[in-house]
């Protein structure tokens, strides 16, 4: 049963992450890229983490999955967030099909 | 006060990390959290008392459940629009205000709108943060801000303010 749940989660997240992966090569500029990589890639491993938790129940290989979940909640985000406040000072411009961008006047 | 506090919780993590309860073990935990602690001390919340509270938890444990929830429709989102062959998208940065005061809370906002439905938090300047989102539902201030924060600030306000 246990074997059969965390099949189940594992499938789910490598079904995520070929999403994330598919939206990086798809969407136009960085700024629509980085979404993909951070939310799809982020539920994927933590979906990934899930089922290997489930596999191993709560021994010492269960509980370091649980742990990495906030971990790399974390660090994807603040990632994230470094990543598209550095391209935006970098001064890559936004995609062609963008309609709105209120930061432009708080950065000068 | 919010040292030791700090030195507590990260011996906590290393032993749930490590999981092994020898004596070696716990000499090299304890000296990795006093260096954390001595370095990073000064960044940690600034009452400590407000860890003790359990309504604090209790409101955590619920909105862990919104956030789950939240972060799901987000990914479906995210993968209808990769997927789409048309792909509709309209991408820019919008000004969010924000009621929240303190800075951990703020944070706090700021990473869980970036797990949520198509948006990522760009910048926090004073009480307003700035977003991207993928697709803008509308033009007016009032509805977006409603639409990105409404789910998360009053939880957020239990559970940090």
């Amino acid at each position: 049963m246990n074997n059969m749940i965390s099949l189940i989660f594992i499938t789910i997240g490598i079904l995520f992450n070929l999403l994330g992966c598919i939206g990086i090569i798809r969407l136009p500029d960085t700024y629509n890229r980085l979404q993909a990589a951070t939310k799809a890639v982020t539920l994927g491993c933590c979906s990934i983490l899930v089922g290997v938790l489930f596999h191993f129940g709560f021994s010492d290989a269960g509980i370091k999955a649980l742990v990495a979940i906030p971990i790399l909640f974390f660090a994807s985000t603040t990632g994230a967030h470094a990543l598209i406040r550095g391209t935006y000072h970098f001064g890559i411009k936004l995609g062609k099909k963008s309609v709105k961008d209120d930061y432009k006047d708080a950065v000068k | 006060m919010k040292y030791i506090t700090l030195f507590i919780l990260s011996l906590v993590f290393w032993l749930l990390l490590t999981f092994k309860l020898t004596v070696p073990n716990i000499i090299v935990g304890s000296v990795a959290s006093l260096i954390c602690s001595l370095f990073f001390g000064r960044f940690f919340v600034t009452n400590v008392y407000k860890l003790l509270q359990p309504q604090r938890y209790f409101w955590f444990i619920i909105y862990l459940f919104i956030f789950v929830w939240e972060c799901l429709k987000a990914n479906i989102d995210v993968a209808y629009r990769v997927l789409h062959p048309a792909m509709p998208i309209r991408p820019g940065i919008v000004k969010v205000k924000t009621t929240l005061k303190s800075d951990m809370a703020k944070m706090l906002l700021a990473n869980s709108i970036t797990m949520t439905p198509g948006t990522i938090s760009v910048d926090i300047i004073d009480d307003y943060l700035y977003i991207h989102w993928i697709y803008i539902k509308s033009e007016d201030p009032e509805v977006y801000t409603e639409i990105i924060t409404g789910a998360f600030e009053k939880y957020i306000k239990r559970i940090i303010e």
